[in-house]
């Protein structure tokens, strides 16, 4: 067995290398396809229709006058008489016509009855209407230690209540799929972050035998979370094609469908109380929250709170789920983490403010309550240094004496990110070339670049010399994309897969060199005697000597055995300085210093790039965001583009971010990055706003009129 | 103004009539980049309701432009010529059909992406006389007669243009699937600004939206293209 272990640090050719997104130059240019895109012999194009009300239930749907419109070649009806619709946005019907403005004109022909229901509830904000309307579900209080003594004997106690909303993954690729099932075999053009969890999901909804369903994906336009089933839109489009006798159907959500019903992430409200001690030692904490992630309620695990500094000896946690009729939640990118962290980071600095103490030192005097308090140490530090917190820190509400006040703030983060299971099986060809296959999927995360970087680098060979095949779940089955578990998966799997191929070759090529297997080298191109490039041959000429047959070899990451290749457990800090205009009520970014821990960074560049699109996803969600329902008809209000708001490219500042390239974290192994740099922003915005100020804004985003409010309430 | 034929989508909430500003009478054309301090953006934060990029692009009737008026058409197909990336293109569209659709679905030009299919996120753009425009918010019988290009019109075979080529070395893309309208968008900007400054760049591309958060990359392989196009 090869020794699999990565190599050193200052030996790697093309491991820690920036390079180009190896698929950057189809998708600057246009031609890379998405499922969208995808166009099939006969295809047709199906069309949704959605129910208005957010409680009702369907007496009858007629389809006659719609299925004799011109062009309809089959109309499929998902909630039949009877079902009880819980939110608005649930699909009713489905039309597969000639032209997609044929299926539309015939989606509005279809007739649905409903019986309106009484009672919907769509807003969470306001808990005691929620528990007047027996919405709520307390999930029962955890306590540890002795929170009421503590809070007795504290110097200090400090109170504060935050909100942060309901926000949409609102993915650029909307959800859907082009689909041809015949009856027996489905061809499937997903949007996902899963190819073989997809297509498994489907043969369910199907009732047939999973490999009976191809699943296909060259690139996926964002996911964050949102993408990994068939959804109910998919198999309706799957019968749709049935009834038209196999024809493929294209089925992609509209936008406002997009955003009512194919994900978003809970809305957390609270209220925190801290105690501690005159040293800023924190001694108790208690929160009481509450949030919604439409009918099923949404919990959270008390284990999250208080966030990172999980060994507060005394705590009380209350957590009450309250059920509504939204669109249902789904992962979003760290998966409640970029709330907790707001409720967490936003309490301590509150109580900071309330000790007139600075919060860096409060955050430092904590971080033994932390599991890597010298980690946490030596981020906060270097990210205060970043901003020149020194300099230009002041204490809350001192942000000057013009209109417009800077200030500064701190978030901070934890994930796991461990490798997930994933086969790969690379094959070495008589003539050189290399391919290596995974049923995996880049989610513009760059793994389809990091697994050609983790290739070449084990063969010896440059990046261009290698195919790398993924979206398909023909090829041996990888995990899905979630929980930052990717980038360790596919590369330790790739990385045992290229050497077994490679320890192979070398026994054929060994007689040749003289020299037993065990004594050869991949390297430049070559294969040589180790350390004596003399006795060596080219990666070509030593190929030829296969003869006609290919070298196939597979390799596996198991979770349980990560054989020092992967590892789980990065921290990070982000430091936000923002100028708000008390005028206006605009926030404005000025800076935001991004410290991230990471394990080995296989390719620096698209990391990098991963922690910037995640820190602009904080700003959106700090300033930004909001889904917005409307309390009399229930309906999403802002489901469009124009007013559910994301940054642009003047609203970011400037992103600095530190990734701590280390031999210390390197040895540790591959770790996950996609979603750890999206937790701390948000805090870290809200701080620097009330620090500016010099008062809270409690409910996020923190849009003009809210901050407008918030100075007002200051005054009075 | 004679009424809009629709383009696809839900109608029924909000008012949302209010969008059909396609008219298939008077040519209506994207303004080409938001001025800076006169965008929607700024109006929207002017009136409370937060800031955030809207298009910051905003509509713009050219009637100078417009070609006249043709003779009631539709709603039935009718024939038309589009040319695109030099090529001449004869289909029979129902007069309904947007320019992006015409496009994407009847074309095989898939590089211009349907995002929000309302003129807001940019992801659709598209050169229409060297001009950027959304080409969700135009009519496909209204480009009859213009010069559209696509972002398949702007490489040569493998061969990058140089805004394609600053986006893959600096990493400007993640999903990818805001770039092309990213590209075509920057490449229309730079013809009208061929020296931006830094501050030029961020107020210049306030039209297009992408989720992945590529905006820092974006911002660099602006300046990267114009010192190589000079
Ligand atoms: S799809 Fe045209 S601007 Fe969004
Ligand atoms: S790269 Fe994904 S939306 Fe811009």
């Amino acid at each position: 067995m090869p020794e699999y272990k990565w190599p050193a640090m200052n030996a790697r050719r093309v491991m820690g290398q920036p390079l180009d997104r190896v698929d950057g130059p189809d998708k600057a240019s246009g031609r890379a396809k998405f499922s969208t895109d995808i166009k099939r012999p006969n295809m047709l194009y199906g069309a949704l229709l959605t129910c208005p009300h957010p409680l009702a239930r369907v007496r009858s749907v007629d389809v006659h006058e719609a299925e004799k419109m011109p062009g309809v070649r089959a109309v499929d009806v998902i909630s039949g008489p009877g079902t009880e619709i819980q939110w608005a946005g649930t699909e009713v019907a489905a039309v597969a016509a000639d032209t997609y403005q044929q299926a539309l004109d015939a989606v509005r022909r279809i007739k649905v009855d409903y019986e309106i229901l009484p009672g919907h509830l769509v807003n969470e904000a306001d808990l005691g209407k929620a528990q007047a309307a027996n919405r709520a579900k307390p999930a029962g209080e955890v306590v540890s230690g002795d929170p009421d003594t503590a809070f007795k004997e504290a110097d200090v106690v400090s109170e504060g209540e935050y909100g942060i909303p309901v926000l949409a993954h609102c993915c650029l690729e909307p959800h859907g799929q082009v689909i041809a099932w015949d009856g027996n075999q489905a061809e499937f053009f997903a949007t996902t972050q899963a190819v073989v969890a997809i297509g498994n999901d489907l043969a369910k909804g199907l009732e047939i035998p999973a490999d009976r369903v191809h699943v296909r994906q060259d690139h996926m336009g964002g996911g964050f979370g949102s993408k990994f089933q068939a959804e109910r839109w998919g198999l309706a489009a799957a019968r749709l094609s049935r009834a038209a006798g196999g024809r493929p159907v294209k089925l992609h959500l509209d936008r406002r469908t997009e955003l009512e019903i194919a994900g978003n992430r809970p809305s957390f409200f609270g209220k925190i109380r801290l105690a501690a001690k005159k040293d800023g030692t924190i001694t108790a904490w208690e929160s009481t929250t509450w949030g919604t992630g439409g009918i099923g309620g949404g919990g959270l695990s008390a284990a999250l709170v208080p966030y990172v500094f999980t060994k507060i000896p005394n705590k009380r946690v209350n957590h009450t789920a309250i059920s509504t009729n939204c669109g249902g939640a789904r992962a979003w990118r760290a998966p409640n983490h970029p709330q907790v962290s707001f409720l967490t980071c936003a309490a301590m600095e509150d109580l900071a403010a309330k000790m007139k103490m600075d919060p860096l030192e409060l955050f430092l005097k904590n971080v033994q309550f932390t599991a890597r308090p010298e980690v946490y140490a030596a981020q906060l530090k270097k990210a205060a240094e970043m901003v020149n917190w020194s300099k230009n820190w002041h204490p809350r509400g001192e942000g000057g004496k013009g209109p417009v006040k800077r200030g500064l703030g701190i978030g901070i983060a934890t994930w796991g990110g461990l490798g997930h299971n994933s086969q790969c099986r690379t094959t070495i060809h008589p003539d050189g070339r290399v391919e290596v296959e995974l049923a995996s999927q880049d989610l513009g995360t760059g793994t389809r670049t990091v697994i050609h970087q983790v290739a070449a680098e084990s063969l010896g060979l440059r990046v261009s010399d290698i195919t790398v095949k993924i979206g398909d779940n023909r090829y041996p089955v990888s995990g899905s994309s979630g929980g930052s578990t990717t980038v360790g998966g596919v590369s330790a799997s790739t990385r045992k897969s290229t050497l077994n191929a490679l320890e192979k070759l070398f026994e054929i090529v060994a007689p040749a060199l003289g020299a037993p297997a065990n004594q050869l080298e991949a390297v430049d191109g070559r294969i040589q005697v180790k350390g004596n490039p003399a006795k060596s041959i080219a990666w070509r000429d030593a190929c030829k000597k296969m003869g006609v047959s290919p070298i196939s070899a597979m390799g596996e990451n198991d979770q349980r055995n990560p054989m020092g290749l992967i590892d789980q457990g990065v921290g990070g800090v982000q430091i936000a300085d923002v100028s708000v205009d008390t005028e206006t009520g605009i926030v404005k970014i000025n800076k935001i210093a991004v410290v991230q821990d990471c394990g080995l960074i296989i390719n620096p560049k698209t990391a990098e790039s991963q922690c910037l699109g995640a820190t602009i996803m904080s700003i959106c969600g700090a300033l930004y965001e909001e889904r917005i329902m409307d309390d009399q008809t229930g309906r999403f209000l802002n489901a469009d583009m124009e007013f559910y708001k994301l940054a642009g490219i003047k609203d970011i500042g400037e992103i600095e971010v530190h990734l701590d390239i280390a031999p210390h974290h390197d040895g540790r192994g591959v770790i996950g990055l996609g979603e750890p740099p999206v937790v701390p922003g948000i805090a870290a915005i809200s701080n620097a706003v009330a620090n500016a100020i010099g008062v809270r804004v409690p409910r996020l985003p923190m849009t003009p009129d809210r901050v407008l409010a918030a100075l007002e309430r200051r005054k009075a | 103004m004679r009424e809009c034929h629709g383009i696809p989508g839900e109608f029924t909430l909000e008012g949302r009539k209010g969008w059909c500003l396609v008219s298939s009478e008077k040519h209506t054309d994207v303004q080409k980049r938001p001025q800076a301090g006169f965008s929607r953006r700024g109006f929207i934060r002017g009136v409370g309701l937060g800031g955030g990029a809207v298009g910051a692009t905003i509509f713009q009737s050219t009637a100078e432009a417009a070609p006249p008026a043709p003779a009631a058409l539709g709603p039935g197909e009718v024939a038309i010529t589009l040319s695109i990336n030099g090529k001449e293109h004869k289909l029979n569209v129902e007069p309904r059909l947007t320019l992006l659709d015409a496009l994407r679905e009847r074309l095989n030009y898939t590089g211009a992406k349907k995002v929000c299919d309302r003129g807001t996120c940019g992801a659709c753009t598209v050169l229409l006389d060297g001009k950027a425009v959304y080409a969700c918010s135009i009519l496909a019988i209204d480009a009859q007669g213009r010069n559209i290009q696509t972002v398949e019109g702007l490489s040569q075979g493998s061969e990058l243009h140089p805004v394609m080529r600053a986006f893959v070395n600096n990493d400007a893309q993640q999903c990818g699937y805001c770039t092309p309208g990213f590209v075509v968008a920057v490449k229309a900007f730079l013809d009208e600004n061929p020296k931006p400054t830094y501050e030029q760049v961020k107020d210049g591309l306030g039209g297009n939206l992408c989720r992945c958060g590529t905006y820092v990359g974006i911002r660099k392989a602006v300046l990267e293209a114009a010192q190589a196009r000079r």
